[in-house]
């Protein structure tokens, strides 16, 4: 995994509270056997104008202007702004490949849906939870700013904006370290095999119909 | 029993994650171990490549059951999948099962095939006191039988191959308590329904809800199904209801439940995983189930719900400017107007199934309404899709798909269809539906579809009406 430490981004607005992972990458998108590829898909039914199916040359569709992301004060933008229940429905790990491979490296949010939440930090693009108060003070000042950037400090658990405010944030530790590192979970679990045997055998005596 | 005066009473969230708890980080997390894998075609993919980039393999291949659901065709089969990407992803997961030698794998053209969260109880592949998981979050269907079952993502789907765990937290618990008896017509579907509209799509996010209540115990296993399916739509990736007769008897004599000896040590633990008299849980919500009535859906979430004698909302009452404003999108991408009452609507399309409501019992009580009558004529389409091969051949034993087809319904083969459209089952721009599936999102059933949430009952009643009807005037 891509190892997260800081990132200064400009940021883009994403004003709608309950944003699902169908929105964020439809259905038909899913039949890809593969881990990449989903970007230029991100937000399909939102950012263009026609139907977008599997194959589509999408530098050739037409862009709907009224989509925030294409508006091109936004453009190259990689933290997304945006409001409560982010990710919901949908477990689709789909949906955090797609905000990655679009660009984003940093989400913020008042409060995101648990699975989505969790699938972000398995792919080094991280979630992050501020007051509602704060995030409505965020899209205020994204507005009224052109250009502007934050600065995503994970270390220090901290988002500035440049010159002004910053805004602590929590994190799990256990997450926080995986991701500062880009550790392999897999390989990190795989450290306590004798201790998940243990385990299996005390549970195959306490409930052997499950191993039968 | 851990009801000794020596532990502190529990509640069956804290059972289940306790006797699952390998290793505990600092910090609290902890690595479950996970008892039973759920695998379909769309989650896994990624995950067995990672597995083969990392020369890995499967831990426990008996704790894997898969099965092809969310893109085959509901026509005849014999002749494959014909849009390619669909049929590539099916015989990548094909390819993948023999590759890795899964037995328990329920492909297209077998007769056990169905929705993944309707096959693994009815093969007793999901059993009480088990950690079940699957790349779908609708995994939270199997806490029906007291087991703790979350949906994963990909790399999560990867890391339980590999190591058989899973890293978590413990999340916080939740009582949702519905008392009383429902009245004629009122449905499990109703009653999850309602309280998603009580706590809203993210009343439950970084929960664990357990549900209770006489209302709940009266539910047969398929209508507790029905409600903790949809607990993942109130925000909880789990949700769960203690054991009890009712739980006891749906196992008995299922393909994977316990035999011989082992049956009746295994139903003796299943009775200690209700939650103690006496545990506390950090949120507790109760409702009346005497004042659930049908409930239908006006929005493009779960929780934009009302009854069916209810009008559509006017977003100018609502005080929340972001709520205010998700309404207003909402009823501009419904095409509705504020105060229209829900019993006006009228509908294009009906689909009766999805991991929701696609269960034996679901089919028979739309039976019940749709026999000796027909769809309206302004319904374009109305179809029953069974939740699996063996609920097909159960309600075709018993008569149903007749009723089903002499009203003017299509009787198709197993899968999740229309829920989600991946396959050619779906809604056109502007097309309205009442669906029993779980999702009303924008483009959830295709692009541009609007979708209403309804029970099986009240799918049935629209059909016939044309419109959305109250079912209570027609039992
Ligand atoms: S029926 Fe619908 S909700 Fe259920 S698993 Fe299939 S696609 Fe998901």
């Amino acid at each position: 995994m891509e190892a997260f430490r800081q990132h200064l981004g400009l940021v883009a607005p994403l004003d709608r509270a309950n944003v699902d992972t169908d929105a964020i990458i439809p259905k038909q998108f899913l039949k890809s056997i593969k881990r990449t590829g989903f970007g230029p898909n991100a937000f399909d039914e939102w950012r263009y104008l026609d139907q977008g199916e599997p194959g589509m040359d999408n530098s050739k569709r037409p862009l709907n202007p009224k989509f925030v992301l294409n508006e091109p004060r936004y453009a190259g933008a990689s933290v997304l702004l945006t409001r409560k229940n982010f990710g919901c429905g949908s477990s689709r790990e789909h949906a955090p490949w797609a905000l990655q491979q679009y660009g984003f490296k940093a989400i913020i949010a008042p409060s995101f849906a648990d699975i989505f939440f969790n699938n972000c930090f398995k792919n080094g693009l991280l979630p992050i939870v501020l007051t509602e108060a704060q995030v409505d003070h965020l899209f205020n000042i994204v507005f009224a700013t052109p250009g502007l950037k934050l600065n995503v400090d994970l270390e220090r658990q901290v988002v500035e904006v440049p010159a002004g405010e910053s805004y602590r944030f929590e994190v799990e530790p256990f997450r926080k370290e995986c991701l500062l590192n880009g550790w392999d979970e897999i390989g990190l679990t795989m450290r306590h095999t004798e201790k998940i045997r243990a385990y299996e055998a005390a549970r195959a005596q306490r409930e052997p119909w499950l191993f039968s | 029993m851990n009801t000794n005066s020596n532990h502190a009473p529990q509640t069956l969230y804290d059972k289940l994650w306790n006797a699952h708890v390998v290793h505990s980080e600092a910090d609290g997390t902890a690595l479950i171990y996970i008892d039973r894998h759920l695998v379909h075609e769309v989650t896994s993919p990624q995950a067995f490549e990672g597995l083969e980039i990392n020369g890995r393999k499967p831990w426990r291949l008996k704790s894997i059951v898969a099965t092809a659901d969310h893109n085959v065709p509901t026509t005849a089969r014999k002749d494959g999948i014909e849009d390619p990407i669909s049929r590539l992803q099916v015989e990548t997961l094909d390819n993948n099962i023999s590759k890795f030698g899964i037995a328990d794998y329920y492909g297209m053209n077998d007769a056990r095939q169905g929705i993944v969260h309707v096959i693994g109880p009815e093969q007793g592949a999901t059993l009480p006191g088990m950690t079940v998981v699957c790349g779908d979050s609708h995994t939270s269907t199997h806490g029906a039988f007291a087991a703790l079952a979350f949906g994963i993502g990909t790399s999560e789907v990867e890391h339980v191959m590999a190591t058989q765990c899973l890293n978590a937290k413990k999340m916080k618990s939740m009582l949702v308590s519905v008392e009383g008896q429902v009245g004629k017509g009122v449905t499990a579907k109703d009653i999850v329904l309602a309280i998603i509209g009580k706590i809203g799509t993210a009343g439950g996010t970084g929960y664990a809800i357990e549900f209770a209540g006489s209302a709940i115990r009266a539910l047969s296993m398929e209508g507790r199904m029905t409600v903790c399916n949809m607990a993942i739509e109130a925000g909880a990736r789990s949700g769960m209801i203690a054991v009890d007769d009712t739980t006891i008897s749906y196992l008995r004599n299922r393909p994977f439940s316990p035999k011989g000896d082992h049956l009746a040590r295994a139903e003796a633990y299943w009775r200690t995983l209700v939650s103690d008299v006496g545990a506390t849980f950090d949120a507790v919500v109760s409702l009346n189930a005497r004042e659930i009535r049908p409930q239908v859906t006006w929005g493009t979430s779960p929780e934009m719900v009302t009854t069916i004698d209810g009008l559509v909302p006017d977003p100018k009452s609502e005080q929340d400017p972001v709520k205010r404003e998700a309404a207003e999108r909402a009823l501009q991408y419904m095409g509705l107007n504020p105060g229209t009452p829900i019993n006006q609507i009228k509908i294009d399309k009906v689909f009766i199934g999805s991991c929701t409501n696609s269960r034996i019992e679901d089919l028979r009580a739309a039976a019940g309404v749709l026999r000796g009558r027909r769809i309206a004529d302004n319904v374009k389409l109305a179809m029953v899709v069974p939740g699996s091969g063996l609920v097909k051949r159960q309600a075709e034993s018993e008569g149903l798909d007749k009723i089903f087809v002499a009203a003017g319904f299509k009787w198709r083969e197993p899968g999740c269809s229309m829920c989600l459209g991946m396959n050619d089952d779906r809604l056109s721009p502007g097309e309205r539906c009442a669906s029993t599936s779980n999702r009303n999102f924008e483009g959830r059933q295709g692009a541009g579809g609007r979708t209403h949430l309804v029970s099986p009952e009240m799918a049935a009643a629209a059909a016939i009406a044309g419109r959305f009807a109250d079912v209570r005037e027609i039992l």
